[in-house]
C-alpha cells in the first residue's frame, strides 16, 4: 500500500518547501520565544505576600494548639502525601512543611521565605525536629513553558497540515498528484511525518534556546518529554488532517481551524491552571488533545512524573489520534468530484 | 496500426447537468488526436475520465484493449490545464520529485533537452514565465516516458511566439513515437498538430475524422468573403451567410461566382478569398462562435 520511495520524495519536498519559506520560518521561531521572554520579565518579580505552610498528619487539634497557628497572614494547607508536599516545598510553592503531631518540620534552605516561616514556628514552639531540604523555586515561566510551546505546536500542526492540504487541493497540486501512481496514504503519511519532524525540531530548538536564557525547571526525563510531545503533535496533526479532509475552501478551513484552536488556547491550560474552573469547563477541556499534551508535559517537568504517572494522558492522546485518523481517512478526497 | 485507446459510450452526469453524453472513439497508436470544442463542451471532463481523475457515470475506457485500471496510470502522461506546482521547489527538484513516483522514467537530460528546460533548471517554480511553466508541465507529463500523452489546452494564455515554440516541442515529442491526445479550443493549433480530430459540443461528438477529409466533406472549394456593409447589391442566386461583419459564400466554381458578383454590380473592394479551415468547419457544425 505504501511505497517508501514515493513517500520519502514527498516528505523531502514538503520539508524543502517549509524551510525555504523564510518569513514563515522566522515567525514560527520568534513567536513562542518572544512570548516566553516577555513572560519571564512580566512575572519575574512576582511574590506571594502571605506565607503558605503545608500540614501533614491531618490532626487539626495538634495544629490548633500551636502558637504558630495564630500568626496572621499564614495560610495552612493540608496534605495527605508527604512526597507531594515535600516537592512543593522544594519548588518554593510551600514555605514550610510541618507535622504537628510528630513534632517535625521541613524547611527549604534556599528560600528566604522558608527561613522566615521557620523563625515564626520556632518563636512559639522549640520542640520541633528540623529536616532541611533544598530546591530552586518553580517560577511562572517554568510553569507556562509547556503551555506556550504546546500552543505553538498546536498552531503549527493544525495550520501546517490542514491549511496546506486545502491549498494544495484548491490550486491543483493534489489533482496533479492523483494523476501519478502516488496513493492518498503515501501523500498523507508524508505530510504527517514532515510536519511531525518540523514541529519536534522547532519545539526542541525553542526549548533549548530559551532554556539557555531562562534556565527552566526540569524534574523529569527528557525521553518521556519527547514521547509526550510526539504523541501530542501527532494527535494535533491528525485533527488538522480531519479538518482538511475534503474542503477546498481556504476560508472555511481557516474558520474551522480557528474553531478548533481557540478553545484549546483558553481551556487547555496554556496560560493558567483550570483547577478552580467550573466542573463542566474541566470536563470540556478533557476532550481537547492540547490539554493532555500540556498536562503530561507539566507533570514531567514540574513534578518529575514518569510514564506510569501520565498513562492517562498517553492513553487519551493515542485514542484521539486514532479517532481523528480513522475519520480523516474515511472522509479524505483528493479533489471535489 | 493498433488502437492505443478505445472509448465507448462514455457518460458523466452531475446533479443537474450531463457533461458528457455517450462519447465513443478510438485513437490509433502514434497519432495526435485532437478533441475540439467550445468552452463547456465536455472536453476536459472527457479527458479527465480517460486519465482516471474522475469516475465515469457509465461507459468503458480501454488502453491497448484492456479496461483501464490503476496501473494504466504508469502508461499515460498528463498535462493539466490549471495546475499549481509546489512552491519553493526548483524546476530540477520538481522533476526529480515526479520521477520518484514512477518505476520507469525518462532520463533527466532527455526531459531537459526535449522540453528545452536548460535555461531555467535551477529556478524556483514561482518565478517561471507562462511559456516556461507550460514546458515544465509538459516535462512532468513525460516524466514516466508514457505511451500516451494528454495535453489539455496547453497553449491557453501563451503569447504567439511561445505557442509556436510549444507546437515545435509537441512535434518533436510525436517523433518519439508517442500518441498525443490534445484538447484545445484553438482551431489553428488543431490544424497545426492533429492527424485526427473529433469535434465535441454539448457533451457529444458531432464530427470525427482527419482535418483534410472533414474539410473536404463539408466544404467544396473556397470561401468568398465580402464586408457586410457597403458591398452594394448581391446576386440573388448566390447564397451568403453573415459571420460577424463579413458575408460569406462557399463555392467550388470561383470564376463563375466572381462573374455573377460583377454582373450584379457588387463592389469587390473588400473581397477576400481563402480556403476553409477548421474554424469554419466548427462554425458550420455548431452554428455559434467558438470562443464565446
Amino acid at each position: 500500500m505504501i511505497n517508501g520511495r514515493r513517500l520519502l520524495a514527498i516528505f523531502k519536498a514538503r520539508n524543502i518547501e517549509f524551510f525555504r519559506d523564510k518569513s514563515a520560518l522566522t515567525w514560527n521561531l520568534a513567536f513562542p520565544v518572544l512570548i516566553l521572554i516577555g513572560f519571564s520579565f512580566i512575572f519575574g518579580g512576582e511574590q506571594r505576600a502571605e506565607y503558605k505552610v503545608g500540614v501533614l498528619g491531618g490532626d487539626s487539634s495538634a495544629l490548633a494548639a500551636l502558637p504558630f497557628h495564630d500568626t496572621r497572614f499564614v495560610d495552612f494547607v493540608d496534605y495527605d502525601q508527604a512526597p507531594e508536599a515535600e516537592r512543593k516545598l522544594q519548588q518554593h510553592r510551600l514555605d514550610l512543611l510541618i507535622d504537628p503531631a510528630a513534632r517535625q518540620y521541613w524547611v527549604n534552605e534556599e528560600s528566604p521565605k522558608s527561613y522566615l516561616a521557620e523563625q515564626l514556628l520556632l518563636g512559639g514552639s522549640q520542640d520541633f525536629q528540623r529536616t532541611p531540604m533544598t530546591g530552586r523555586p518553580i517560577r511562572y515561566v517554568d510553569w507556562v513553558v509547556p503551555g506556550i510551546i504546546g500552543m505553538n505546536m498546536m498552531f503549527s500542526c493544525l495550520f501546517g497540515v490542514g491549511y496546506v492540504i486545502v491549498r494544495y487541493r484548491k490550486n491543483g497540486v493534489l489533482k496533479r498528484l492523483k494523476a501519478t501512481p502516488v496513493t492518498a496514504m503515501e501523500f498523507v503519511s508524508a505530510q504527517v511525518l514532515s510536519r511531525l519532524l518540523i514541529v519536534l525540531v522547532f519545539s526542541a530548538v525553542i526549548y533549548i534556546g530559551c532554556d539557555f536564557l531562562l534556565d527552566f525547571y526540569m524534574a523529569g526525563s527528557w525521553r518521556d518529554l519527547l514521547l509526550i510531545a510526539t504523541l501530542g503533535a501527532f494527535s494535533l496533526i491528525s485533527l488538522g488532517l480531519l479538518v482538511a479532509s475534503r474542503s477546498q475552501s481556504e476560508e472555511l478551513t481557516g474558520g474551522l481551524l480557528n474553531f478548533a484552536s481557540w478553545p484549546m488556547m483558553f481551556l487547555s491550560g496554556v496560560w493558567f491552571s483550570l483547577e478552580g474552573a467550573p466542573h463542566w469547563v474541566q470536563q470540556m477541556a478533557q476532550t481537547l488533545p492540547l490539554t493532555h499534551l500540556i498536562d503530561g508535559a507539566r507533570a514531567i517537568m514540574s513534578d518529575g512524573a514518569g510514564l506510569a504517572d501520565i498513562s492517562y494522558q498517553i492513553t487519551m492522546l493515542v485514542g484521539m489520534s486514532a479517532l481523528f485518523l480513522v475519520l480523516a481517512a474515511f472522509l479524505f478526497k483528493w479533489h471535489p468530484d | 496500426m493498433t488502437d492505443i485507446l478505445t472509448v465507448s459510450n462514455l457518460v458523466k452526469r452531475y446533479k443537474d447537468v450531463t457533461a458528457v453524453n455517450g462519447v465513443s472513439f478510438s485513437v490509433p497508436e502514434g497519432i495526435c488526436f485532437g478533441l475540439l470544442g467550445p468552452n463547456g463542451a465536455g472536453k476536459t471532463t472527457t479527458v479527465e475520465m480517460l486519465e482516471g481523475i474522475i469516475k465515469p457515470t457509465a461507459g468503458t475506457i480501454a488502453y491497448f484493449g484492456a479496461i483501464a485500471n490503476r496501473d494504466s496510470k504508469s502508461a499515460i502522461g498528463i498535462q493539466f490545464q490549471n495546475t499549481s506546482l509546489q512552491d519553493y521547489l526548483t524546476v530540477r527538484e520538481t522533476l526529480e520529485l515526479f520521477r520518484s513516483f514512477y518505476r520507469v522514467t525518462m532520463p533527466l537530460e532527455q526531459l531537459v533537452q526535449l522540453c528545452a528546460l536548460d535555461a531555467f533548471l535551477d529556478r524556483d517554480n514561482r518565478k517561471l514565465s507562462g511559456g516556461q511553466r507550460q514546458r515544465l508541465l509538459l516535462a512532468l507529463a513525460l516524466v514516466n516516458d508514457p505511451k500516451i500523452l494528454f495535453l489539455d489546452e496547453p497553449t491557453t494564455g501563451l503569447d504567439p511566439q511561445a505557442r509556436r515554440n510549444f507546437w515545435d516541442l509537441v512535434k518533436d515529442i510525436k517523433k518519439e513515437n508517442k500518441t498525443i491526445m490534445l484538447t484545445t479550443h484553438y482551431m489553428d493549433e488543431a490544424q497545426e498538430l492533429c492527424d485526427e480530430i473529433a469535434v465535441m459540443d454539448q457533451g457529444r461528438i458531432i464530427e470525427q475524422g482527419t482535418p483534410m477529409a472533414l474539410l473536404k466533406h463539408h466544404f467544396n472549394g473556397v470561401l468568398l468573403q465580402l464586408p457586410a456593409h457597403d458591398c452594394g447589391a448581391l446576386p440573388a442566386e448566390l447564397e451568403f451567410h453573415q459571420v460577424d461583419s463579413q458575408l460569406e459564400h462557399a463555392t467550388s466554381d470561383l470564376d463563375g461566382a466572381l462573374q455573377r458578383l460583377l454582373a450584379a454590380g457588387t463592389s469587390l473592394e473588400g473581397l477576400k478569398i481563402r480556403s476553409p479551415n477548421l474554424e469554419d468547419l466548427f462554425l458550420k457544425l455548431t452554428g455559434h462562435r467558438l470562443r464565446d
